[in-house]
């Protein structure tokens, strides 16, 4: 199944670059979506199966593979509202789809495979992919943009391949020449202690352009402005997920060894840096999409901090990203709605959104407060989770610092919302404000509603699956 | 012999640091490549012909070749200034770049391995970290590419370092190379020389907090 979907995504995003036709573009995106979605059955019903030799549907990444299949739903969906306010050649159209089928699949893959070094091949083309629907605009910001992100992402991914390198050199003295993900649990203490040291700081190093953690968060950001927004919605989920599978599976390696102890402070460091550096950002920008995808730094700093304190940590981190890929998405969605009214991104500009939008108002109300984990909103049960389990492991110190950084994030991003729904906005044409029907943020209140869904009734099934994956690490 | 020429490496390194001109960098590129080409001649007697031949292909076709002329062709078309304007004086980067070398003989030193062979470690580490000063102390886009270049060169002596035991890394290296490269020059520097001239960082600032 895994072959056909891989080749069916090939072959969707061939006809999508060749095809110059709308309805024939939209028909292959269905097509594709159906494929995408029989598979994610597939392997749901399969698990634990192995394809094509590098692809196993363990729980860890049938977890991710549900989560994005549920949100690339509307993902295309707002993709397709998106090009059709638009008059873009149909060259650049069908780009942009071709584009956003190569992210997916390529996520999808890199979720799927047990292999590191498959994993690897898969984030290269994410980046590719990425590069494209960053560039959409064709503006010099969005040159500018782009720029940044190859660049950064190619070093990335150079650091990455070094700490494989390593990573392999400590396996020298265990005698085993393969590096399947499997093989790396079962030798665990046969592996040099030292490269595997290395191994781990490159290669989570790397893995951090992706998820949006300090030191190479910076690209992931201007990416997420300046891309078109469902295709940013997928940027600051489905792909900082990549991020977190990659760190996650070496990090299962590294907790088996003696180097969980050290491995647990580089992660907090960079947990608190990045939780902190999202704090200093988000009370000062007046950007909106930056305000987002800053958040999502964040959230990504809080789960891996989870995943450092252990216990109920880990569990935590794991809902807390699948829910954070349900909550983020949301806002990136509604942000086309805020555009369409306002011109805008600058909360300078914005303001009143109850008057003009009261479907979209209502989504960004609660998109506020599910994304800063307010306590009826989902992310609070992960987030409470996550701050118990620092507790129990006595970094009391710790978690007071991350509390008061989360109150000024609280009120930055309250700051900025508030002005957006409530305030009189800068300039605005009342009469020719655009009509949008309040159907078009119906997916978004779906999205919101399964998250609170996931965290306050979790289906025995979706508990089951992560205590799987939980076990990997413990 | 392979440690005649990686020394000969680590020596183009210090050259790039004082180099004043792109062109001397894009020759230093094609030197590097063929040093490339006679270490991994030398020191890949393990694999097969056929990978043998594709390493080969890659160093002196794509490395040493293809990549310094297509540079070469951008920086004609878009009329690019030949000089490298860093942003310290060169003979800051010297000490800069000398200080890197030395203390990777010094790391490399402290480490017992008897897997490793330390002059393979002591060039990558000190190409790898040239290349990442270029980044950071050059102020042209293009120059950023050239530490880039220099960057994978320094990846790919590492790679040739456990080559022997494990081909599929390396062809995974060099899968990277070609990848990154022709990402960051063809698709990309082609559009940055439609939209400005003479591209220099400075341009390109406008996306900040």
């Amino acid at each position: 199944m895994t072959g056909i979907f891989l080749s069916g995504a090939v072959l969707v995003s061939i006809g999508l670059i060749l095809n110059r036709n709308a309805v024939v573009n939209y028909l292959l995106v269905v097509g594709y979506l159906t494929l995408l979605i029989t598979t994610t059955v597939y392997e749901y019903i399969n698990q634990g199966i192995t394809q094509l030799v590098y692809f196993t549907s363990d729980s860890l990444g049938l977890l991710m593979l549900i989560a994005m299949t549920i949100v690339s739903i509307p993902a295309f969906y707002y993709g397709y509202r998106f090009i059709a306010t638009r008059n873009d050649a149909p060259h650049a159209r069908g780009l942009f789809f071709a584009a956003m089928v190569m992210l997916i699949t390529s996520c999808c893959m890199a979720y799927l495979s047990n292999h590191i070094a498959v994993t690897w091949i898969f984030v290269e083309i994410t980046t590719l992919s990425a590069s494209v629907l960053i560039y959409h605009n064709r503006s010099m910001r969005a040159l500018e943009g782009v720029w940044k992100y190859v660049f950064l992402c190619a070093i990335s991914i150079t650091f990455i391949y070094i700490g494989i390198l390593f990573l392999s050199l400590s396996l020298k003295s265990a005698g085993v020449g393969e590096m399947s993900f499997k093989v790396l649990y079962e030798n665990h203490h046969n592996l040099n202690v030292f490269w595997l040291k290395l191994a781990f700081l490159f290669i989570f190093t790397g893995f951090t352009a992706k998820m949006g953690l300090v030191p190479m968060y910076t690209a992931g950001i201007d990416a997420k402005d300046k891309a078109p927004a469902p295709a940013g919605a997928l940027l600051a989920s489905v792909l900082m997920n990549v991020g977190f599978v990659g760190i996650y599976r070496v990090y299962a390696i590294v907790a088996h060894t003696p180097l969980k102890g050290w491995a647990n402070s580089v992660i907090i460091i960079v947990g608190l840096l990045s939780v902190f550096v999202a704090a200093v950002y988000m009370t000062r920008i007046k950007n909106i999409k930056r305000l987002f995808a800053y958040s999502g730094i964040e959230h990504m700093g809080l789960v891996v901090l989870g995943l450092a304190a252990g216990g109920v940590g880990v569990y935590a981190a794991i809902l807390h990203i699948i829910l954070h890929t349900f909550i983020k998405p949301t806002l990136f969605f509604q942000f086309n709605q805020i555009y369409t009214i306002y011109q805008s991104k600058s909360v300078y500009d914005l303001g009143n959104y109850f008057r003009y939008y009261k479907t979209g108002a209502f989504v960004v109300l609660l998109g506020f407060l599910s994304a800063t984990a307010m306590p009826p909103s989902a992310l609070f049960v992960s987030e409470f989770m996550i701050f118990q389990s620092l507790f129990q492991s006595h970094y009391v110190v710790l978690l007071v610092v991350i509390l008061l950084l989360l109150t000024l994030i609280i009120w930055g991003f309250g700051v900025n919302i508030f002005k957006l729904l409530f305030t009189p906005a800068g300039q605005i044409n009342e009469d020719k404000l655009p009509y949008i029907s309040p159907w078009e943020s119906l997916p978004q209140f779906v999205l919101l509603a399964l998250s609170v869904y996931l965290a306050y009734n979790p289906p025995a099934e979706f508990v089951a699956l992560i205590q799987e994956s939980v076990k990997l690490v413990q | 012999m392979t440690d005649i020429l990686l020394i000969a490496l680590a020596m183009t390194l210090l050259y790039m640091s004082i180099a004043d001109r792109l062109q001397t960098y894009l020759y230093i590129l094609v030197l590097q490549g063929l040093i490339l080409f006679g270490t991994t001649y030398l020191t890949l007697t393990d694999v097969s012909t056929l990978n043998l031949l594709l390493v080969l292909l890659e160093t002196i076709v794509f490395k040493a070749i293809a990549v310094p002329w297509f540079m070469n062709y951008l920086i004609k078309r878009n009329k690019i200034t030949r000089v490298t304007e860093p942003y310290l004086p060169n003979f800051v980067s010297l000490i800069i770049v000398t200080l890197i070398i030395v203390s990777t003989i010094i790391l490399s030193g402290s480490i017992e391995d008897k897997n490793l062979d330390k002059t393979f470690f002591v060039v990558a580490l000190s190409t790898l970290f040239t290349g990442l000063y270029l980044v950071v102390s050059r102020k042209k886009i293009i120059s950023h590419v050239v530490g880039y270049l220099v960057i994978e060169n320094g990846v790919f002596v590492l790679s040739l370092a456990i080559g022997n035991e494990m081909p599929m890394l390396l062809n995974l290296g060099i899968m990277l190379d070609i990848f990154a490269s022709v990402l960051i020059l063809g698709v990309f520097f082609n559009k940055i020389g439609d939209v400005i001239r003479d591209p220099d960082v400075n341009l390109l600032t406008n996306l900040k907090d």
